[in-house]
């Protein structure tokens, strides 16, 4: 904490010249091509897009799950090799550890990182108390909410200090009053933390809503179709959605991603007005769009 | 809180004639949590009535079968009435020998199971992670897999200097198997998700087997100890009767040769008793050390 200054110079996202495709029988099936996105230090950054566009594809490879076809994935300059510990994931399905005591789950990355056991339980108590949830340190996954579950799931992916917070449609599972809650939560921890935040997900509000910027991409092989900067000021309210600005980047966002989705329905011709459309918005706000 | 009040002035504890007045208010507290628990266990009583009342409704059948000497396709006049094995079970618990055909069959089953999961589970976890010892491992295990234990005596005898040795071999077989076989399977099933999530949080391959394959594999390979436990009383109840000299199976046959027609139903009785009590034993084992998985 004292060494606040430095730290919030760090996680450093960039992604260049990034492509990954798969083999299959038929031969390399491209799923994302010619990407570049970065993620400035302490920004919170959102990727949405049509369903296979490979948004997944993209975070999984900044997680070090996958590695590039072409391109490269750095953070803070070096280049991402595999998973790490300085770049937390938070997956849709929780991943907690159903044999681990939630305040277990919480201790493990810090176990990983050898820290003695009497220090990472004070630890663990300390984040859980933050996020409410130290009346739960003792129970197992299995009886706690969706809500609580992805709570702990940050929680985790948070104890170890990592660099960058990596989420990949976190808050999919949920209901929708408890997305709207978790969506404040998570705000609230970012605006604190000030870390690195790159999200993925396919709902447009909840992107606007967290997000310093939007990339868009578009349907399969996915591409960034347009970036878009939210300019809502923070902290962020809730009631911030009814707003005039707020619904405006949202119809902005909707058409772009409706575009893509009925090409990616539509079948061969669509590539070619898809590429042509990504050159169009790729570096432009929607101000400029609309 | 207001009992010892009344009760401190005389004329009215009197007047209310002690019982009236001091204990109502606790027994309907007392009654009401007693059916309570009563609703909240009715599932387990009723079972437990049930199960209690079918195993009566067993012994009455199997006295009146007995005594009234019935021949209808299978024949039950030489078969022991249960008040007959009774006796015998009675004498037999005084019996230095009865007692050590059992005690010896559990020692064989101690030692063979013991050393089928101390084989068996880590194999199977090392087979689950490594794809070279599985594709070198899984064919042998394929074709020697069908192959019931009991078929393994001669080559046991042959293959072991003592007697002992060739029926513990037999009981390891049996259960080997079992174990493999669930332990292999409860790691193709670990989700990939969590070894995704335990390398983000900076877990290494020996912490991942430890932190997440082997808790993930856990459930399925108590299932396969339960079943290998099944199977090694089945083998050995069988090596024990073709060339054991001790044991309860050699006890059971041994009461056939000599006629003493009760002996076999105690026999048969030790043994089904001796099977539950070893999966309930695994059970609570299971239980102890999964406790996640206990509601």
């Amino acid at each position: 904490m004292s060494q606040a200054a430095p730290d919030t110079r760090q996680g450093h996202i960039e992604v260049r010249n990034f492509a990954l495709s798969y083999e299959t029988i038929d031969g390399a099936v491209e799923a994302v091509t010619d990407t570049h996105i970065h993620v400035e230090p302490g920004e919170f950054v959102s990727i949405v897009g049509p369903s296979g566009c490979g948004k997944s594809t993209l975070l999984n490879a900044v997680a070090g799950f996958l590695k590039p076809t072409s391109g490269v994935v750095t953070v803070d300059g070096s280049a991402v090799t595999g998973p790490s510990a300085e770049r937390g994931m938070v997956f849709q399905q929780y991943s907690l550890f159903p044999w681990k005591t939630v305040r277990e789950n919480v201790e493990f990355g810090l176990k990983m990182g050898g820290m003695p056991k009497f220090e990472r339980e004070r630890a663990a108590r300390t984040l859980l108390g933050l996020a409410g949830l130290e009346a739960f340190e003792n129970h197992y996954p299995e009886r706690l909410s969706g809500g609580m579950k992805q709570r702990v799931g940050i929680v985790r992916a948070l104890a170890t200090g990592p660099k960058v917070l990596l989420l990949d449609e976190p808050f999919g599972a949920l209901d929708a009053q408890t997305r709207i809650i978790m969506q404040q939560i998570l705000t609230n921890m970012w605006q604190r933390l000030k870390i690195s935040v790159l999200f993925v997900t396919h709902d447009i509000d909840e992107a606007i809503f967290l997000s310093d910027r939007v990339y868009c991409m578009t349907a399969r092989p996915g591409s960034i179709k347009a970036e878009i900067r939210i300019p809502l000021e923070r902290p962020r309210q809730q009631s911030m959605m009814m707003s005039s600005e707020f619904l405006a980047l949202r119809r902005g966002l909707m058409s772009l991603i409706r575009e893509e989705s009925l090409k990616a329905m539509g079948g061969e011709i669509t590539d070619l007005g898809m590429q042509g459309l990504g050159i169009e918005f790729q570096g432009h706000s929607i101000a400029d769009v609309l | 809180m207001s009992s010892p009040a009344l009760m401190t002035s005389p004329d009215q504890a009197a007047a209310s004639a002690a019982p009236g007045a001091a204990i109502p208010p606790r027994r309907p507290a007392f009654s009401a949590r007693t059916l309570r628990w009563f609703r909240l266990n009715q599932d387990r009583l009723r079972s437990l009535l049930v199960g209690t009342a079918s195993l009566i409704l067993f012994l009455i059948a199997w006295h009146l079968l007995t005594t009234y000497r019935v021949v209808f396709f299978v024949k039950f006049t030489n078969v022991p009435a249960p008040l007959a094995v009774y006796a015998s079970f009675t004498k037999a618990i005084h019996d230095p020998h009865f007692l050590m055909h059992i005690l010896l069959s559990c020692r064989r089953i101690f030692i063979g199971f013991s050393l089928a999961a101390v084989v068996g589970v880590p194999l199977g976890l090392i087979m689950g992670r490594f794809k070279l010892v599985h594709e070198v491992v899984f064919p042998v295990a394929e074709v020697l897999r069908p192959i019931p234990a009991i078929a393994w005596v001669p080559m046991a005898i042959m293959l072991w200097p003592t007697n002992e040795q060739s029926i513990v071999f037999i009981t390891f077989l049996g259960s080997f198997f079992p174990i493999l076989v669930n332990t292999l399977h409860g790691m193709t099933l670990v989700d990939p998700v969590l070894v995704r999530a335990a390398k983000c949080l900076g877990a290494r391959e020996a912490a991942i087997f430890r932190e997440v394959y082997f808790p993930a594999s856990l459930p399925h390979i108590f299932t396969g100890l339960t079943v290998g436990m099944g199977v090694a009383w089945v083998s050995l109840i069988a090596a024990e009767m073709i060339s054991g000299q001790f044991g309860i199976g050699y006890f059971t046959w041994e009461a056939y040769s000599l006629v003493q027609y009760a002996d076999i139903a105690l026999g048969m009785i030790a043994i089904g008793v001796l099977g539950l009590g070893s999966s309930l034993v695994i059970r609570a084992a299971g239980q102890l050390v999964m406790p996640w998985r206990s509601r």
